[in-house]
């Protein structure tokens, strides 16, 4: 039994059925990939995850909880996270706040009025936020204001907030979109570790090369359904896969 | 000190020093002297200035913070302002429970007026906001006569029963307002040479307040609240999906910017025992938004001086009539003389709000940061880069240091 299990999930916007009884079944510490051409539904599936839509039939269960009908801060606060297509950070603020921020949501929760304290005596989560900044290379950066930063290093930061909030399960959209090659080689690394860690991480991703060094086990979604799950090494000779997604040429 | 950083522990002790010492700082000119009509050192408009610096300062932990624009703030002074004048109605002209209670009503009006106006944002929740207020203050004006007492407004009178005081003086007149036995309206003159101060007991008061408020202020955005709020104006999307639900913490800045502004009308009955429905119409509400803007929104400084300039406008420079014109511009030739005050006399005066919206419409073009970025521009042509190191150790132990 995995730490996410998707069961007959269905979703149909008006006449148009996005997903059809999409079955997942994702192993704790795994990294596993789902790809796909455009249009599959993989956006469609993520956001079934947390709490963004809401399946017409089917169930998500994450750790024994069911992720339905629940809110996305709420599932955030069972420890469920995720980073965006276009990073979603707060880019009016600086780094080390836009970090610590999510540190304080993991300490204190989905709401609190702690209007007397001061940030400067948050030594902690400070620290946190600040190790967290260090380790994605950023901690030279802290007090920029985060609008400003390049695209790759707004990803990371929202890869720094995702992480400070040692999530149980990590959801990444497509995390190496528009970066440069090397920027992608760092990410992939970046990823690697934090596998390394013991997080679950569930990784939509175009890019073969990251899905192929990154990923323990691939799911290909094609017109709403999975039609195939396995082993990176099996998927590619796969030639269901090779029809379905890449038209019959050879990967 | 105080637990203020040091950045933040200067600007308080300069706001602390002016208040203070106000009386002397707004009579700059000798009683004697023409410019003397300039002087707006009197204990009414001084009072004036701090009480709308509260309601500003309120305004701003709302507009700033999080930048939900409520277009309804004077209803929450109106409601605040009625609760204070029916405590000194029915208890005691002791005006701290007129105060305490003002603000508590102000709190529950705003938690109902924000619990449903949140549920919209941007404009519609403008809309809502402004929707509120109008209809309170047209209830204020006509179905709620009996507690409001419609157009007249809300006043003492001989025969209130006043539990805990008197109906009436042994004279025969309405008591005063007092704070434990000190009326707001005594003080004492101090003459020196050509120059008169006045040291008024009920400003001493609101700048006592308005200290306490400021202070809270400073708390709330340097805490991890405060951090939220700014979350909020930023980013709700990533808020959401990152175990934070927003909607609260807007709440609880709509209620205690509506517990600000209540505070703020409790103030004004204080001074003056008298509450009028006028004092909840939009053009109110609009005023604390120029006066947070003029300023600059989401400073801790800024709402204050807004509500300063705002206030010295509407009661000094509207005092400058054509024969003062006439008086200033006599050094011309008669026809030059006459042309001059023509051009000139539209821009003062009554036409104070010309002038006033031309200084608005400058500011929000040129310094959107309104009158404190204006401070930290000049501030910065005098003052040389710090180096880089210093920079970081100061950004490390205030993050918000772009205030």
């Amino acid at each position: 039994m995995g730490i996410l299990e998707v069961k007959g999930v269905n979703k149909r916007f008006g006449g148009l059925k996005a997903l059809s009884d999409v079955n997942l079944d994702i192993a704790e510490g795994s990294v596993h990939a789902i790809i796909g051409p455009n249009g599959a539904g993989k956006s469609t599936l993520l956001n079934c995850f947390v709490g963004r839509l809401e399946p017409d039939t089917g169930t998500v269960m994450f750790d024994g909880r069911s992720l339905l009908g629940i809110q996305p801060f709420e599932i955030n606060q069972i420890g469920v996270s995720r980073v965006f297509q276009t990073p979603e950070i707060f880019a009016d603020l600086n780094l080390l706040e836009n970090v610590m921020i999510p540190a304080f949501a993991r300490r204190d929760g989905a709401f609190k009025i702690n209007g007397w304290m001061s940030v400067g005596d948050e030594a902690e989560i400070r620290e946190e936020a600040m190790t967290m900044l260090d380790e994605l290379g950023m901690a030279s950066k802290a007090d920029h204001i985060a609008g400003q930063l390049s695209r790759g290093d707004k990803r990371r930061l929202e890869l720094a907030m995702c992480l400070v909030q040692k999530p149980k399960l990590l959801l990444l959209d497509e995390p190496t979109a528009g970066m440069a090659r090397a920027d992608t080689n760092n990410t992939i690394d970046l990823l690697k570790q934090i596998a390394k860690r013991g997080i679950t991480m569930v990784v939509i991703e175009h890019d073969m090369h990251v899905v192929f060094s990154l990923a323990d086990r691939i799911s290909v979604l094609a017109q709403g359904t999975v039609i195939v799950e396995d082993e990176p090494g099996k998927i590619k000779g796969n030639p269901k896969v090779q029809e379905a997604y890449l038209g019959g040429a050879h990967l | 000190m105080l637990g203020l950083n040091k950045r933040d522990t200067l600007l308080f002790a300069i706001v602390i020093a002016i208040t203070l010492l106000a009386p002397i700082i707004l009579n700059p000119f000798p009683v004697a002297s023409d410019l003397a009509q300039f002087n707006a050192g009197y204990p009414d408009l001084m009072q004036r200035f701090v009480i709308f610096g509260i309601f500003a300062i309120g305004f701003n932990i709302l507009f700033g913070l999080t930048g939900y624009l409520s277009f309804g703030h004077a209803a929450f002074l109106g409601v605040g302002s009625y609760a204070g004048v029916w405590m000194m109605k029915l208890l005691t002209m002791n005006v701290v429970p007129a105060i305490i209670v003002s603000v508590i009503f102000a709190g529950l009006f705003s938690l109902l007026v924000g619990f449903i106006s949140l549920r919209r944002s941007g404009i519609y929740f403008s809309i809502l906001t402004l929707a509120f207020a109008q209809m309170s203050f047209s209830l204020a004006y006509s179905v709620l006569t009996p507690i409001t007492n419609g157009e007249t407004g809300l006043q003492l009178s001989l025969n209130d029963p006043r539990i805990l005081g008197v109906s009436q003086t042994a004279d025969g007149s309405i008591p005063m307002t007092n704070f434990f036995g000190i009326a707001m309206r005594d003080g004492f003159e101090l003459s020196m040479g050509g120059w008169l101060f006045t040291f008024n007991a009920g400003y001493y008061l609101c700048a006592a307040i308005l200290l306490i408020a400021f202070y809270v202020s400073i708390r709330i955005f340097r805490s991890p609240f405060g951090v939220m709020l700014k979350a909020v104006k930023s980013n709700q999307q990533r808020m959401l999906y990152t175990g934070l639900n927003p909607r609260p913490y807007t709440l609880a800045a709509f209620v205690i910017s509506g517990m600000y502004a209540g505070l703020a009308g409790g103030l004004m009955v204080a001074m003056d025992p008298l509450a009028g429905a006028e004092r909840m119409q939009w053009t109110a509400s609009g005023e604390v938004v120029l006066m947070t803007i003029l300023g600059g929104t989401g400073t801790l400084i800024g709402p204050i001086l807004g509500s300063g300039v705002i206030k010295y406008f509407e009661n000094i420079f509207s005092k400058i009539n054509d024969n003062i014109l006439h008086d200033w511009f006599a050094f011309l030739p008669d026809g030059l003389e006459d042309f001059v005050v023509a051009i000139v006399y539209p821009f003062v005066g009554k036409g104070w709000h010309l002038t006033l919206g031309i200084v608005f419409m400058l500011v929000v073009i040129f310094l959107p940061g309104g009158i404190v970025e204006g401070g930290q521009r000049i501030a910065g042509l005098f003052k040389r880069k710090p180096p880089e190191d210093k920079n970081k150790t100061a950004a490390a132990s205030a993050p918000s240091a772009a205030e």
